[in-house]
């Protein structure tokens, strides 16, 4: 379609005849098709973190004791606050969805930095954490030390919360990098209520990782009975 | 508008209602209440991540149906991956082995 054909189009209109992929019969379709794709990655997600799930409860269960040993080193107060602040972040990202389809642009620029702050802070109490547990001598490998009985085990249960809450932790650097992409074209005016798939598909995969840690918090935090 | 709307107020209700879940389970986690520590445990995560499902990602509003039985199957295959893979581990030791 050359410029000029439509005459009549508003701005609005033209920017949603330009986000409209040819494939596709009209915006409805193409959004439809958006989220559909997105819901099929996220139970690929699933079973990504499932493989490490699987691990963990079949190791609990033959080792209840040293996993719980193992628990009582865990932040208990850093874990608490690290699932607030994540559901504190989801809370701004679905009022950041609410204001695209609202058509309401600065508001999703405005709710995604805050979710992309908090989203930051979990990562910092997260490497507090990491460092503590250095210091500790509590990562697996040669200078891991357990005075506890079970030392072998102990540290099976280390390797599993290093591997779960260091994909977790992943997931979060991609989907703060995704929400400050979105936050950038947002930002451009580059959405409207019509067409704001990306919004929706990040603001999902951030709701999904937050979601993974929900699970992750009593897994690993809450086994030990008793907090440090 | 595209999608349905949700209130604003409906979401902040959920998050008061996930912190209050949070503040619960990390509550009861310093009584040892034996094998019903975790059962318990996992019914408060299972109830806050169909929170988050169903209002924050918008399953409850979504018409699709094709996308509750994709969310269905990410539960279903996961149920299969945990559940067929401790029907081993857990009953190894039930019957007497000659040799073992």
């Amino acid at each position: 379609m050359s410029e000029g054909s439509q005459p009549n189009l508003s701005a609005r209109e033209a920017l949603d005849l330009h986000s409209l992929h040819t494939h596709y019969a009209d915006l409805k379709q193409q959004r439809e098709s958006a989220t559909l794709g997105m819901w099929v990655f996220l139970v690929t997600e699933v079973m990504f973190f499932g493989g490490m799930i699987t691990g963990y409860v079949a190791y609990r269960f033959a080792y209840p004791e040293a996993f719980r040993a193992g628990s009582v080193h865990m932040l208990f107060m850093a874990g608490t606050l690290n699932t607030a602040i994540l559901i504190t972040a989801s809370l701004f990202v679905a009022f950041a969805v609410h204001a695209a389809r609202e058509g309401n642009q600065r508001w999703v620029v405005n709710f995604l930095l805050i979710a992309m702050f908090l989203g930051i802070c979990f990562l910092a109490i997260k490497g507090y954490e990491y460092h503590d547990h250095w210091v500790e001598h509590l990562v697996p490998g040669p200078w891991f030390q357990w005075n506890g009985p079970d030392p072998r085990h102990a540290e099976l249960f280390f390797v599993l919360y290093f591997f779960l809450t260091g994909f977790h932790a992943l997931h979060m650097t991609i989907g703060i990098g995704l929400v400050a992409f979105v936050a950038y074209f947002a930002h451009k005016g580059r959405y409207t209520p019509e067409y704001h798939n990306p919004v929706e598909n990040v603001a999902l995969y951030w709701h999904f990782v937050d979601i993974v840690w929900i699970f992750l918090y009593p897994m690993l935090y809450l086994i030990g009975h008793q907090h440090i | 508008m595209a999608e349905t709307l949700v209130r604003k107020r409906t979401y902040f209700w959920v998050w008061v209602a996930l912190i209050c879940l949070t503040g619960l389970t990390g509550g009861i986690s310093f009584i040892n209440l034996g094998e019903w520590s975790t059962a318990i445990a996992m019914v408060i995560a299972v109830i806050k991540a169909l929170l988050v499902a169903t209002f924050f990602m918008h399953l409850l509003y979504e018409k699709q149906k094709v996308v509750w039985i994709w969310s269905a199957v990410g539960i279903i295959w996961l149920s299969i991956l945990i559940v067929q893979t401790m029907d081993d581990y857990v009953t190894r030791g039930f019957l007497p082995v000659p040799g073992k």
